[in-house]
């Protein structure tokens, strides 16, 4: 029984960060249809941003806002330079782009950094864990799960309410019936990788916490999760990526948890697995969004 | 239409004889002035050119971004590998090999042709799937492919030796082989193309619909090539194996598939001596940078380290080259093939701006 709750609390809380990461990832894929491969290292970005002030006087708080705000001025420094030059070009050349941009970054942390992994101090208070009952529950998991939550309803409230988020999400339909009603395109992309530098941020300064630790290829991981999340929960949707994302974390902590112990090392290989299959037989993914994407057979 | 296929022969031959002989050149120079390093470089770059051709192969033709070949890449490596290591390297490089495959041990050409077909079974398996995707999803399915060979090889460690190095494997690639091997690439690329394969593949890859309308099956047409493709990408993968006789999974991942990558679509992805002159290209600009790297760490002027500088500067020319030229520096026209053809060009071209979001 405590091993339940135990699960679900960590499902849970793992589920709602991938689902920040997925949401990140898809507002950039939703309007230029462009999955952008140097996502991942906007995590790295937001770590070393930390690691960097973390001998300083800063207050913790102060120094993950300033991450954050970094993680973002990155996200939109990369469109400026990197994608918008190529907006009209092909599909692949795009794609390609946001490789190379990955590369950039990383090698630039190798260089001006260090190539080995660097430690971030986590205040003790997080990493501690709380009795309810025989079930040991991380307070991390909780702030985790907690500041997910938040943001995503923020984000949320953002889409359905306001304005720009009308925009957004109608830019995300039907991108050339906007620009013929005068909407600015570059205005719309840029705000596109605002937000997705937002939440890569937010969810950044969480996964380092979780880790405690920040490399050059750190982004990897969460790229893979959140590409996977995407692809799983449905492309064309904000909520199919939050439902991708639930559904990688508890996928994740579910089969750490049951799998035995010698097919461990091939988690990743089972979890991309099932990504494949989920795709032939459902290739709009859970959720299906209002345009399917081309596809034939 | 009748005028202007009046040279059909020299437009067709023409490119295979200018990329041949360009390859010919760089091989005679390096054996007659070369030096041990250059010609490894050049062995290298042969074999890069028999794994781009084999990507152009598909990616080219078809217009779907693959990531996975390099992973067929490493399968072939791989597989060759277990081929052919002799059995008393066996026992000290992989101690707990199945029995079965304990005593194998094969010449050097039948090892790679068992690898690259590892590689190809490896692709007609996946490709079933994949094939019925388009666009992004066929591209980021294949991402996860390449994620998922490279978690396999690097942890199955009764064959593979873990994420360790696996040595061993005798030196069989030398410059001229993988030179006879790039050639082979050439022709059969250049074959492929003019083939009704290859036709029924551009057909699909220009306009999806219209192809599937004129009946053509689109998913049998992308399947086959992605086989073969593999296959070739299998058979590099062997060849690499034999030369760098000592590799871990990691030599074969996102580096190396940025790299290729880079390669063609520096070249041209749509044309062969595109794709061969970004390897040739990429290639000296890599081996150049890499060394001006190596003589500024040597020397100590700069007050950081320097490692990764060379990816860095590499990545910068990519996307400059794709906001200027996205096409490639050969891009629909295999160099030599443009005799007599301005006005068809010209035709094609208006037709293509339709096709494009």
């Amino acid at each position: 029984m405590n091993e339940v709750l135990q699960v679900v609390v960590n499902a849970l809380s793992l589920g709602s960060l991938h689902a920040l990461l997925a949401l990140g990832l898809v507002m950039v894929f939703g309007i230029l249809k462009l999955v952008n491969f140097a996502y991942g290292e906007l995590i790295m970005v937001a770590g070393y941003t930390w690691f960097v002030l973390q001998p300083s006087w800063v207050p913790l708080i102060l120094i993950m806002l300033v991450a954050i705000v970094a993680v973002v001025i990155t996200s939109v420094a990369t469109e400026r330079i990197a994608f918008r030059p190529l907006r009209s070009g092909s599909m692949n050349a795009m794609l390609i782009t946001s490789f190379a941009v990955s590369t950039i970054l990383q090698s630039s942390a190798l260089i001006f950094v260090s190539p080995r992994p660097s430690v971030i101090n986590v205040p003790r208070g997080l990493t501690s864990y709380i009795s309810v009952g025989p079930a040991q529950i991380s307070v991390l998991n909780l702030v985790i799960f907690a500041v997910s939550i938040v943001t995503l309803l923020g984000l949320m409230l953002v889409m359905q309410k306001t304005r720009l988020g009308i925009t957004l999400r109608a830019a995300a339909d039907d991108f050339r019936m906007l620009q013929l009603l005068g909407i600015r395109a570059d205005q719309v992309i840029a705000t596109a990788f605002v937000i997705s530098g937002l939440l890569a941020g937010i969810a950044g300064v969480l996964w380092v916490s979780r880790i405690g630790m920040v490399w050059p290829t750190i982004g990897m991981t969460p790229l893979l999760i959140a590409i996977i999340a995407i692809v799983v929960g449905g492309m064309n949707s904000l909520k199919g990526a939050i439902v991708g994302g639930f559904f990688m974390g508890a996928l994740h902590i579910i089969m750490q948890t049951f799998l035995p112990q010698n097919l461990l090392a091939f988690l990743d290989a089972f979890i991309f697995g099932v990504v494949i299959l989920v795709l032939v037989f459902r290739p709009e993914g859970i959720v299906k969004g209002r345009f399917q994407t081309e596809r034939i057979g | 239409m009748t005028q202007l296929s009046r040279l059909p022969l020299a437009r067709k031959t023409l490119p295979v004889i200018i990329t041949l002989g360009a390859l010919v050149v760089i091989a005679v120079g390096v054996s007659l002035f070369g030096s041990t390093v250059t010609n490894r470089i050049v062995t290298v770059m042969f074999v890069h050119v028999v794994l781009v051709l084999g990507l152009q192969l598909f990616m080219g033709n078809s217009g779907i971004l693959s990531f996975a070949h390099v992973g067929f890449m490493a399968i072939g490596a791989y597989g060759s590998a277990l081929m052919s290591i002799p059995a008393e390297n066996k026992s000290r490089s992989l101690p707990n090999l199945y029995e079965p495959l304990m005593g194998v041990e094969l010449g050097f050409l039948p090892a790679i042709l068992v690898g690259a077909a590892t590689a190809g079974l490896f692709a007609a398996i996946t490709g079933v799937a994949l094939m019925r995707l388009s666009d992004t999803a066929a591209a980021i399915s294949s991402f996860a492919l390449l994620v998922i060979i490279n978690v396999v090889l690097s942890q199955w460690n009764e064959v593979t030796n873990g994420p360790r190095t696996l040595s061993g494997i005798l030196k069989y690639t030398d410059m001229w082989t993988a030179f006879g091997w790039a050639a082979i690439g050439v022709i059969v690329a250049f074959l492929f193309k003019e083939s009704s394969l290859g036709m029924k593949l551009r057909a699909s890859r220009d306009n999806l619909h219209a192809a599937d309308a004129i009946g053509i099956n689109v998913t049998r047409t992308r399947w086959i090539s992605f086989v073969f493709s593999a296959f070739i990408a299998g058979l590099a993968g062997g060849l690499w194996a034999h030369f760098i006789t000592s590799f871990q999974p990691d030599a074969l991942y996102f580096e190396m598939t940025f790299l290729v990558l880079m390669m063609l679509v520096v070249g041209g992805p749509h044309t062969i001596t595109g794709a061969t002159l970004g390897v040739i290209i990429v290639t000296v600009v890599n081996e150049g940078l890499r060394s001006i790297e190596n003589n500024l760490a040597l020397s100590g002027a700069l007050p950081f380290k320097t490692v990764g500088m060379t990816e860095i500067v590499l990545a910068v020319v990519l996307i400059i080259m794709l906001a200027l030229r996205p096409g490639g520096i050969i891009h629909t026209v295999e160099l030599g093939g443009g005799v007599g053809r301005r006005r068809e060009l010209q035709t094609s071209a208006s037709s293509q701006k339709g096709t494009r979001r």
